[in-house]
């Protein structure tokens, strides 16, 4: 077989750098869920205030500081766990890693228990009003996706305790926490519709 | 023939075929487990066809109904079920996976890619699709006879709450119809962002993106709609699922739930979606058009900026699906004009391709016939959206026949005619043979006939103010004979896609060697062999215009010297 | 039979070709059996009508121009000479071709909008006269309900209104509610379409100018008998409605030959779903029977009403309307013939 291009005489292209395909497909995706969020929290903000019975979000509804503060800053977290890849320090790599992921599950353990006071306590479930449909189906699809991430960053810890990242993953690593980043910026749009505008 | 005469042969695998023949599991074994685009690509283009064979049965039968006043052919059930499953098959599991088999066939192939960009992702999403409408139709099982089994949704395709609440559908069929729309609606997820990536990271040397063939753009184009239009519908089931297994009341008006929440998350899906189906007619449109006219595409620039025109336009367009739902006044202005601004884009689609024509010498194979009769339905079909577009009007138009032609002169005028001549046009690329022209024109003619014979009339049947989803008219309201009319060009369509079946089978036969280019095209798809090798290029291919075969066969007259 | 059907064919015919040649005039009166959009007989759908003509011939118009202009290009360019392999001038594009025809759908654009705003602000936002008669529209899954608030009537299915003209407007305002899923009210003749949506009201008006019986149905499919909830529009003149009204404020009468019937209804469950006022049945779920026998129609419009038709609608009404909400309460054949002759008495 030949190895003549395909046209003759093609004029030298140079360089050609097409976009990472991982990173294509990770911010398609995060478009997509951008779509499915926004009609989940369109929906919450239309029946803000539309409960025919109670309980009101003022009633039950606390701000849970602590879940959010662990979430947000494991976005941090694991900026420095991707830094530390690119410069090749697996160990450093693994500790920001773990942590990021400590602190994943502890925001949903957190949403865990608030939700334990929510429907035992105070009575609000997901059948008792527009609130408690609302409420429980928006926080409950971001945990969900907290909960996808958490997988796939254990996914990669195992890895990582199994000595099988190396610094050319990094480009894949980086992929996946960009899914992580997102689930934490979609935190700060439910937070702020939940509880703040809507209570 | 242009293997001989060109020197293209680096793309060429010479190797001889492997000649033993595979059992029957081997065979199977392969299909399943295959990740190669190509096969997928057919998976889905048979999965498709299946579903087209279905949904017309389906549509055959409500037309047996409706040919004569107060039929008794089906129960009001059974009317009520079919209706829904025709128009959610025709949708979901018919027009949409056409979409991506002819995008997995087809864009690596053009882009001059060896693969997709995610194998086992594309073969996930195939099978994800399947299984949805694997599981929509195991609703039929059981019938309402089998207690407990479930019986086939019967709420219409755009499913308004609160019919589809616990109270008013007991039993099975709305779950079955919301979780298989959840689980197809991941596949198309999969497939879209597939298509994005492969399309903006697979291209082969030289591919810029203003050099990328217009059908690959589009298919671009519409797998980006994708993202943010199937992801709404998957949310709004999520939440009727939520209302019917959880007891939720999103959409329950008596606990102040509300039901046009329901319908503006139906809608700002469904609407985009026409033009998601619609985008696969172009893309064909815009292969079939300049190679049977001779020509190269008339402002390619502009066809880019129209396609993504029309896709950006399109998401503000939902709501005039819901002029008669009690909008304020200002709220159905806004959307009489972002609805009517879709027409201006259209319009520059359908003047590029008669400017593509004139001039040419356009050859009327069997693809192009096809694609000439799209033109002019599409053109109707974009008039009688302008028609409907203008909200008093539609008060009146709307939810009637007029609606029903409309939208079928879209569906089956525009994209199955498209799709009809994106066969016969690809079909030699994937088999290596030719399908029967005879054959090709007896389906053409039967088909065309048959279509306006049932579209055309169906326009009156709505003005005359027959509404849709009726199981049964009086014969005091003059519907009948128009109604006798529209149902026998629907036995006409029948036969004619029955031809088409037929043709495929026997082509595959019998039909004429194709050889590598048979139509004298100008795409990458064209230089490598037919069918084309698991890796389609021995050589990565390289190209320096939008016509990289039209630069080989022509070296003293190149499209690059022009760019 | 036969002369039925040659009589439906000719209406068919002439209908067709009216819409075909657009005219107007052949519909410009009367209520008509096939509810054609184009013989409209009340103020919205009239001004819908003329909308609808001047944008069909905008239409039409872009259809013959660019439908030729793919006529002629299919015509003139085909490849007369197969055999001849040179290739026609290969032309990329134009600029300020692709210019001129996005200018000139917008101008188009423009027109359809402008003419097309007018026309929903002057129908949607009319301003109600104090001569208006409001009438409350409920739709029930497979049946209407019509309250007439100011004038204490409760009836079903045949709405009667009163006669208007242009000198001495008497429009009548249609408040859409609905008892369960989203149903559409739609009187071709008379008005466009509006949903009848759960827990969203919605308003509609109708003046009609000529007096008869106008046909409609719903146009939301809201069940397994969608199509057999129909509509019917009785349009009196100022004596006829005025007189019915008369008997419609009336309770239901009682006649003492019919006891027996009474008892029955009053006794078995029929009276858990209807109304009969001046009785013990005060349901609200079925159709309001205090003046039954002034109805014309059974089942939503779907059935004539009279004696025979009355008692198997009783006795099975899912033999006329497969899937109806009301169940048949095996009565004896005694009990039926006593329940439906109390039931002919309701004039």
């Amino acid at each position: 077989m030949s190895a003549t291009s395909i046209v003759p005489n093609a004029a030298p292209t140079g360089e050609w750098n097409l976009p990472s395909r991982g990173r294509v497909a990770m911010f398609s995706l995060i478009i997509g869920e951008c779509a499915i969020f926004t009609i989940f929290v369109v929906a919450y903000i239309f029946y803000i205030g539309k409960s025919l019975y109670g309980p009101t979000p003022q009633q039950v509804l606390e701000i849970p500081v602590f879940g959010t503060i662990c979430l947000l800053s494991s976005s941090f977290v694991i900026w420095l766990a991707e830094r530390a890849l690119e410069r090749n320090k697996i160990k450093l790599f693994g500790a920001f890693w773990a942590l990021t992921l400590a602190l994943g599950v502890i925001f949903l353990i957190d949403t865990g228990f608030e939700w334990h006071t929510l429907i035992y306590e105070k009575g609000l479930t997901i059948s008792t009003n527009l609130f408690g449909t609302t409420f429980y189906s928006l926080v409950g699809l971001h945990a969900t996706h907290v909960l996808f991430g958490i997988i796939g960053l254990s996914t990669v810890l195992i890895f990582t305790l199994l000595g099988k990242v190396r610094e050319e993953h990094c480009e894949r690593i980086q992929v996946l926490a960009l899914y992580w980043h997102f689930v934490d910026a979609v935190w700060v749009v439910v937070f702020t519709v939940v509880y703040i505008l809507g209570r | 023939m242009a293997d001989q005469t060109f020197p293209i042969g680096g793309t060429l695998d010479l190797t001889p075929p492997r000649v033993a023949r595979k059992t029957f599991l081997e065979w199977m074994h392969e299909w399943v487990t295959t990740v190669d685009h190509k096969r997928i690509g057919l998976l889905y283009i048979w999965f498709s066809i299946i579903f087209l064979l279905v949904g017309g049965a389906e549509a055959l039968a409500l037309r047996i109904q409706l040919a004569t006043p107060d039929s008794h052919f089906l129960s009001p059930d059974t009317y009520n079920r079919l209706f829904t499953m025709h128009g959610t098959t025709m949708v979901f599991l018919m027009g949409m996976p056409f979409l991506f088999g002819f995008a997995n066939y087809i864009v690596p192939l053009q882009i001059g890619a060896r693969d997709m960009a995610f194998p086992r992702l594309n073969a996930f999403s195939f099978w994800l699709t399947a299984f949805g409408g694997a599981m929509l139709y195991y609703s039929f099982i059981g019938g309402s006879g089998l207690y407990g089994v479930g019986n086939a949704p019967d709420v219409t395709w755009w499913a308004y709450a609160p019919l589809t609440s616990r109270a008013f559908s007991p039993g099975h069929g709305v779950d079955y119809w919301a979780l298989s729309l959840i689980v197809t609606g991941i596949g198309t997820l999969g497939g879209a962002i597939n298509i994005i990536a492969t399309v903006l990271s697979m291209r082969c040397k030289g591919m810029t993106l203003l050099r990328m063939p217009l059908f690959a753009w589009l298919m671009l184009v519409v797998s980006g709609l994708l993202l943010i239009t199937i992801t709404p519908l998957t949310a709004a089931q999520v939440m009727l699922t939520i209302d019917r297994y959880l007891g939720g009341h999103f959409f329950d008006t008596q606990a102040g739930g509300s039901a046009v929440v329901w319908m503006h998350f139906f809608w700002i899906f469904g609407h985009p979606e026409v033009y998601v189906l619609v985008f696969p007619a172009f893309a064909i449109a815009n292969e079939v058009i300049p190679v049977f006219s001779r020509k190269p595409i008339f402002g390619y620039p502009a066809m880019v900026a129209a396609s993504v025109g029309i896709a950006f336009i399109s998401l503000g367009v939902w709501a005039h699906h819901m002029f008669t739902v009690g909008m304020t006044s200002v709220d159905n202005t806004f959307f009489v004009l972002s609805t009517e601004l879709v027409g201006v884009p259209t319009g520059i689609k359908i003047f590029n391709w008669l400017a593509t024509m004139w001039g040419g010498k356009i050859r009327f194979k069997v693809p192009m016939l096809f694609l000439t009769a799209f033109l002019f339905q599409f053109l109707i079909a974009g008039l009688t959206g302008i028609i409907l577009s203008i909200a008093p009007f539609d008060w009146q138009l709307h939810n009637s026949y007029f609606v029903i032609a409309h939208f079928h002169y879209m569906l089956v005028g525009s994209i199955i005619f498209a799709i009809f001549g994106g066969f016969y046009y690809w079909y030699p690329k994937v088999t290596g043979r030719m399908m029967s022209e005879k054959l090709g024109k007896w389906h053409f003619w039967l088909m065309l006939i048959g279509f306006h014979v049932t579209f055309d009339t169906m326009h009156f049947v709505g003005l005359m103010g027959m509404p849709r989803s009726i199981y049964n008219y009086d014969a005091s309201r003059g519907w009948a004979h128009l109604n006798m009319i529209v149902s026998l060009g629907g036995a006409v369509q029948g036969i004619a896609v029955l031809i088409f079946a037929v043709n495929l089978i026997w082509s595959y036969y019998k039909g004429k060697e194709a050889g590598n280019d048979p139509w004298d095209a100008w795409t990458l798809e064209w230089s490598t062999s037919s069918p084309p090798p698991v890796y389609n290029y021995a050589v990565e291919p390289e190209v320096r215009s939008r016509r990289p075969l039209w630069d080989l066969k022509h070296p003293e007259d190149p499209d690059w010297s022009y760019e | 039979m036969n002369r039925e059907w040659l009589r439906a064919s000719r209406r068919t015919g002439i209908a067709t070709l009216s819409l075909l040649l657009f005219s107007c005039r052949a519909f410009a009166a009367g209520p008509q059996a096939t509810p054609s959009i184009f013989a409209p007989a009340s103020t919205p759908a009239t001004d819908i009508s003329h909308l609808a003509y001047f944008v069909l011939s905008v239409v039409a118009g872009i259809f013959v121009v660019v439908g030729g202009l793919i006529t002629y290009a299919v015509i003139r360019f085909r490849d007369r000479d197969p055999n001849d392999k040179r290739e026609p001038a290969q032309i990329y594009g134009s600029n300020q071709i692709e210019l001129a025809w996005t200018v000139i759908p917008i101008l188009i654009v423009v027109v359809l909008f402008l003419t097309t705003a007018r026309m929903i602000f002057a129908i949607q936002d009319a301003p109600k006269p104090p001569s208006a008669l409001s009438v409350t529209v409920v739709g029930h899954q497979f049946w209407w309900e019509f309250r007439y608030p100011k004038l204490g009537i409760v009836t079903a299915n045949e709405l009667h209104v009163p006669l208007s003209n242009h000198e001495q407007p008497r429009p009548t305002y249609l408040k859409l509610l609905s008892a369960d899923v989203v149903h559409s009210f739609w009187v071709p003749q008379l008005a466009g379409k509006t949903d009848v949506i759960p827990n969203h009201s919605n308003l509609t008006w109708i003046d009609p100018q000529q007096p008869g019986l106008y046909v409609g149905q719903c146009a939301q499919f809201c069940g397994v008998e969608h199509a057999k909830m129909l509509l019917r529009v009785y349009v009196d003149t100022p004596e006829q409605f005025a007189a019915w009204v008369k008997n419609e404020q009336k309770p239901g009468v009682q006649d003492p030959a019919v006891a027996e019937g009474r008892r029955i209804f009053e006794t078995e469950a029929c009276m858990n779903c209807h109304t009969i006022r001046g009785t013990a049945a005060t349901g609200r779920f079925g159709p309001d029977l205090t003046h039954l026998m002034s109805r014309d129609t059974i089942a939503s419009g779907a059935v004539p009403l009279n004696r025979q038709t009355l008692r198997q609608w009783i006795e099975e009404p899912d033999s006329m309307k497969p899937g109806v909400l009301m169940p048949a309460m095996k009565l004896s054949d005694q009990q039926l013939d006593q329940l439906t002759d109390y039931l002919m008495t309701l004039k």
